[in-house]
């Protein structure tokens, strides 16, 4: 949606007009190095203290959150979901498999990839390549065909299993909301961040703050027809009238009053990251595809430059672009949502050790279930097992679970899976957060953990 | 037989309020003291039984006074619903509306031109308070949902699964209940038979059934066989024993935070069916259940009801296109559903969504705002009666006592500022403003 980024930037960049030059008698920002208007734009924080914070009481607890917990240097797991239901065998495609062209007279890949070095049966779709060269440096784990017993072909069941990392319709709190129940604190919302335009069901539910962001860059908040102390004040009052509201027993009165709340701190924490247009005021150390309108790339950058600007997050989660839910057309829609897709990651993965972070951020690449093995015309249908790749430095680099080969398919037509999400879960528990599993994912104890973690 | 319960407290402006919230896109000035006059079976009668469907007001404009392109114009078409939405005469004809493009929740990033999502807007207003099985068939063979959920590509050679299982699990009957793997299978070969042309400049057209597509083999659907076709994959699903409790229970949802209880469930159930699976007798038993009247069942607004909402209240039309980008980043591009599940209702506000429902209100009090030199020394320097201003700007919408402690904390905060003359006039105006910019992104207006 480029008209978004266009009519909104366009929009944004009037956030100052109700401003007016320096008003008679109003204290100048000593000794900040800034104009007064991007005084007060960028740092209300401040500009509470200079206006009477006496009067409106503390500094946000939020932000005081944040700020006790930036700079540390803890481990990141980042999410990248691809939804709708990525055909694996495409991405990973089994051309060395008898069954394949037989499956997939229209859909086969025939060649011009790489081939995949743990399985000589398998060759990388040829957008895959900027992964297939990560792997070859040793940072991808990749899963072949993972998933779980007794497969729902549902999106949103089987989306939903993933999100709760548990094989329970009911269950409503995320798997990494409980895992930030362990590791977060009370007073951080950025600990769990969906860089999106809202949060991440895999987040949600948890007893701590999480927040989404849209663009880290453009977090700005303007009062028409208030400027001065009305106008700088009015912003923090928002998140206190959200903190008045956010215990109340009402569900959708405390979630409004969070997502007031919250939000201020957040507003806060990005003031660094963008100007008083919403541009971005960090370089990436990488280059990130030019692909208007997407903003998977942006967003990507923008974790990085949060990451290292000290931001103290620990789950991010993102959606990859495009839509993966490929019943018709498959071959165009998946090569596009591929190229971009692998060529961000890459990018995302540079920029990391440009950063000199790459060491404690690890990358999850998942999807709700793969595709049926045999095509519908020039399509495929909803499947069970399907791919999944851990990216980063501290990735084992080694496969989970072979190829189950399309000579075995279960009574569906689909593929077997051959590792199990929540056994994946649970080694990223344990090897990567250090925590116990049992106290995020149930019936932990009769998984089996891969060793994904370096 | 369990008889559904009736709201029976008093009915004032407050539960008025919440009637238009949730029925329709809230109250017009005064509206909700008119309507608590009805008294509640009235109040209710007039928004099912609605004896007008005329839109009243300005008409839509782009921002740049032209009238807009909904056929053509990126977001226009978002705008053109938005209208509807604040000046229908008939708010609950429009809110069904926007259920059921909910409930077979369509994109037209499926392919479909703006001209077929709009087909498909008719069609559903056409159906919005009637038959459910009518309505289903129609969407079954409604061109914008072939080609989103690939009803073309679905031929007796290539059979596509997709809309089979998307009619039972969200359409008609809930995941995993009372169908199996086999009856999707089934009930794809069914659904074969449409088609369509495609050509450059033209895109998707002439979508039609032809025989030639459909497969006519014997099928087993729910251990029923017969040669079935689309119009009996339809029927057989609206009609399966395990669709009123699904039905019933969605469309409750829509209204009450909460789930029916038990009893009710099942009266509405049997009303259903007894009405020949109408609408109409549903809506009208919800929106009179005491449920829809408890204080403590808050619902948060949906991004366009919300929009459609801040428009009635200031008596302002849609007069720039900047609605559709503004609903888009609060979460709710109409015509754009983010799957075929449509919009998650329990997920509205997070922090992202909050600061674009800041913009809407930002949107609605830049062209209102008091300006220091026109309206100096005529706005009050008291903190409580600032708040009782900005409310009055909202259509005296209520707050919770913690909401106006806040708020009155902030403008007393802001006054003690005023450390000069021209402060002590000016500051009241600032803060009248921004009290309206807070009480419009409140949680108490972020839900009703």
């Amino acid at each position: 949606m480029s008209h978004d980024t266009t009519i909104c930037c366009a929009e944004h960049a009037r956030a100052g007009a109700g401003l007016p030059a320096i008003e008679r008698g109003m204290p100048t920002p000593a000794g900040t190095g800034l104009s007064r208007r991007s005084f007060m734009l960028k740092s209300a924080g401040l500009a509470m203290a200079v206006y009477g914070a006496g009067t409106l009481a503390r500094l946000p607890v939020f932000e005081e959150g944040i700020a006790r917990a930036a700079g540390r240097k803890d481990s990141v797991l980042v999410t990248v979901f691809l939804d709708g239901g990525a055909d694996s065998l495409s991405i990973l495609a089994p051309t060395g498999d008898a069954q394949y062209r037989k499956l997939r007279p229209n859909l086969a890949l025939r060649g011009g990839g790489k081939p995949f070095a743990e399985d000589r049966r398998l060759m990388w779709h040829p957008a895959a390549a900027p992964i297939a060269a990560l792997h070859a440096e040793g940072k991808v784990s990749v899963l072949p065909a993972v998933g779980y017993a007794h497969p729902d072909q549902s999106h949103f069941v089987s989306r939903h299993f993933w999100e709760v990392g548990a094989l329970d319709a009911q269950l409503r709190s995320g798997w990494l909301g409980r895992l930030l129940d362990r590791i977060g604190t009370p007073d951080n919302p950025l600990q769990g961040v969906s860089l999106g335009g809202s949060l991440g069901p895999s987040l949600a539910a948890a007893r701590m703050p999480v927040a989404a962001v849209d663009a880290p860059e453009d977090f700005g908040f303007w009062a028409p027809g208030a400027w001065g102390p009305p106008g700088d004040l009015a912003i923090p009052a928002f998140a206190e009238v959200g903190r008045a509201l956010a215990g109340s027993r009402d569900p959708a009165m405390a979630q409004a009053g969070q997502a007031a709340a919250f939000a201020g701190s957040v507003r806060a924490s990005l003031k660094p990251f963008g100007d008083e247009h919403g541009k971005p005021t960090y370089t990436p150390r990488a280059a990130y595809p030019n692909s208007q309108p997407d903003p998977f790339p942006r967003r990507l950058a923008g974790l990085a430059a949060m990451l290292a600007g000290g931001l103290p997050i620990r789950c991010a989660t993102l959606n990859a672009p495009g839509a993966w839910d490929t019943h018709a057309e498959q071959a165009s829609a998946l090569r596009d949502n591929l190229t971009l897709t692998a060529d961000s990651l890459y990018a995302f993965q540079r920029d990391l050790e440009a950063r000199g972070i790459a060491d404690r951020v690890l990358t999850l690449v998942w999807s709700e279930f793969g595709r049926r093995a045999a095509e519908n015309g020039s399509g495929t249908d909803h499947g069970a097992a399907g791919i999944g790749f851990l990216v980063g430095t501290r990735a084992a680099g080694r496969m989970v679970g072979e190829f189950p080969g399309l000579g075995k398919l279960d009574p569906q037509g689909n593929l077997r899976a051959t590792s199990d999400f929540r056994g994946l879960y649970a080694s990223l528990c344990a090897d990567w957060f250090g925590v116990d599993p049992a106290a995020v994912l149930p019936g932990a104890a009769r998984l089996w953990r891969p060793k994904v973690v370096r | 037989m369990a008889r559904i319960p009736t709201y029976r407290g008093p009915f004032g402006s407050g539960e008025a309020r919440r009637l238009l919230w949730r029925a329709g896109f809230g109250p017009r000035p005064g509206e909700a003291d008119r309507v608590a006059q009805l008294g509640l079976d009235r109040a209710v009668r007039a928004l099912t039984h609605p004896a007008s469907r005329r839109l009243t007001g300005p008409r839509p404009t782009d921002g740049k006074g032209r009238p807009l392109a909904p056929r053509d114009a990126w977001g226009h078409d978002h705008c053109w619903w938005l209208d509807r939405m604040v000046r229908s005469e008939a708010p609950l004809v429009e809110r069904m509306t926007l259920v059921w493009h909910d409930w077979f929740a369509t994109s037209k990033s499926g392919g479909a031109t703006q001209t077929q999502m709009l087909r498909q807007n008719a069609l559903l207003r056409r159906h919005a308070l009637g038959s459910f099985e009518k309505l289903a068939l129609d969407v079954t063979r409604d061109p914008a949902m072939l080609l989103w959920l690939n009803g073309t590509s679905n031929n007796r050679w290539d059979v596509n699964e997709n809309y089979a299982r998307e009619l039972q699990e969200l359409f008609t009957l809930g995941a995993g209940r009372g169908y199996s793997e086999r009856d999707v299978r089934q009930m794809a070969r069914a659904l074969t038979g449409f088609r369509n042309d495609w050509s450059e400049g033209i895109g998707p057209h002439r979508f039609r059934y032809d025989k030639a597509f459909h497969d006519r083999g014997v099928k087993r659907i729910y251990g029923k066989r017969g040669r079935h076709d689309w119009r009996d994959a339809v029927r057989l699903a609206v009609r399966h024993r395990r669709h009123p409790s699904f039905l019933v229970a969605k469309l409750w949802g829509y209204f009450i935070p909460t789930p029916p209880p038990r009893d009710t469930a099942r009266a509405l159930e049997r009303l259903y069916l007894r009405s020949g699976r109408r609408v109409r007798p549903l809506l009208d038993a919800i929106l009179r259940h005491p449920h829809l009247y408890d204080p403590a069942r808050r619902m948060a607004k949906p991004p366009v009801v919300q929009a459609a909402g801040m428009l009635r209240a200031v008596g302002r039309g849609i007069d720039t296109e900047g609605w559709a980008w503004m609903c888009s980043q609060a979460g709710q591009m109409l015509f754009e559903p983010p799957n075929v599940a449509g919009w998650d209702d329990r997920r509205w506000l997070d922090t992202a969504t909050f600061r674009a429902r800041w913009h809407m209100a930002t949107e609605i009090c830049n062209p209102a705002r008091l300006e220091p030199d026109a309206v100096s020394g005529k706005v009050p320097s008291d903190p409580a009666q600032l708040v009782a201003r900005a409310m009055a700007f909202w259509g005296n919408t209520p707050l919770s006592a913690p909401t106006r402690a806040a708020l009155e904390r902030y403008a007393r905060a802001a006054l003690a500022t005023a450390d000069e003359r021209w402060k002590r006039s000016t500051y009241p105006v600032l803060t009248e403003n921004a009290l309206r910019m807070l009480i419009g992104v409140s949680p108490d207006y972020l839900t009703s």
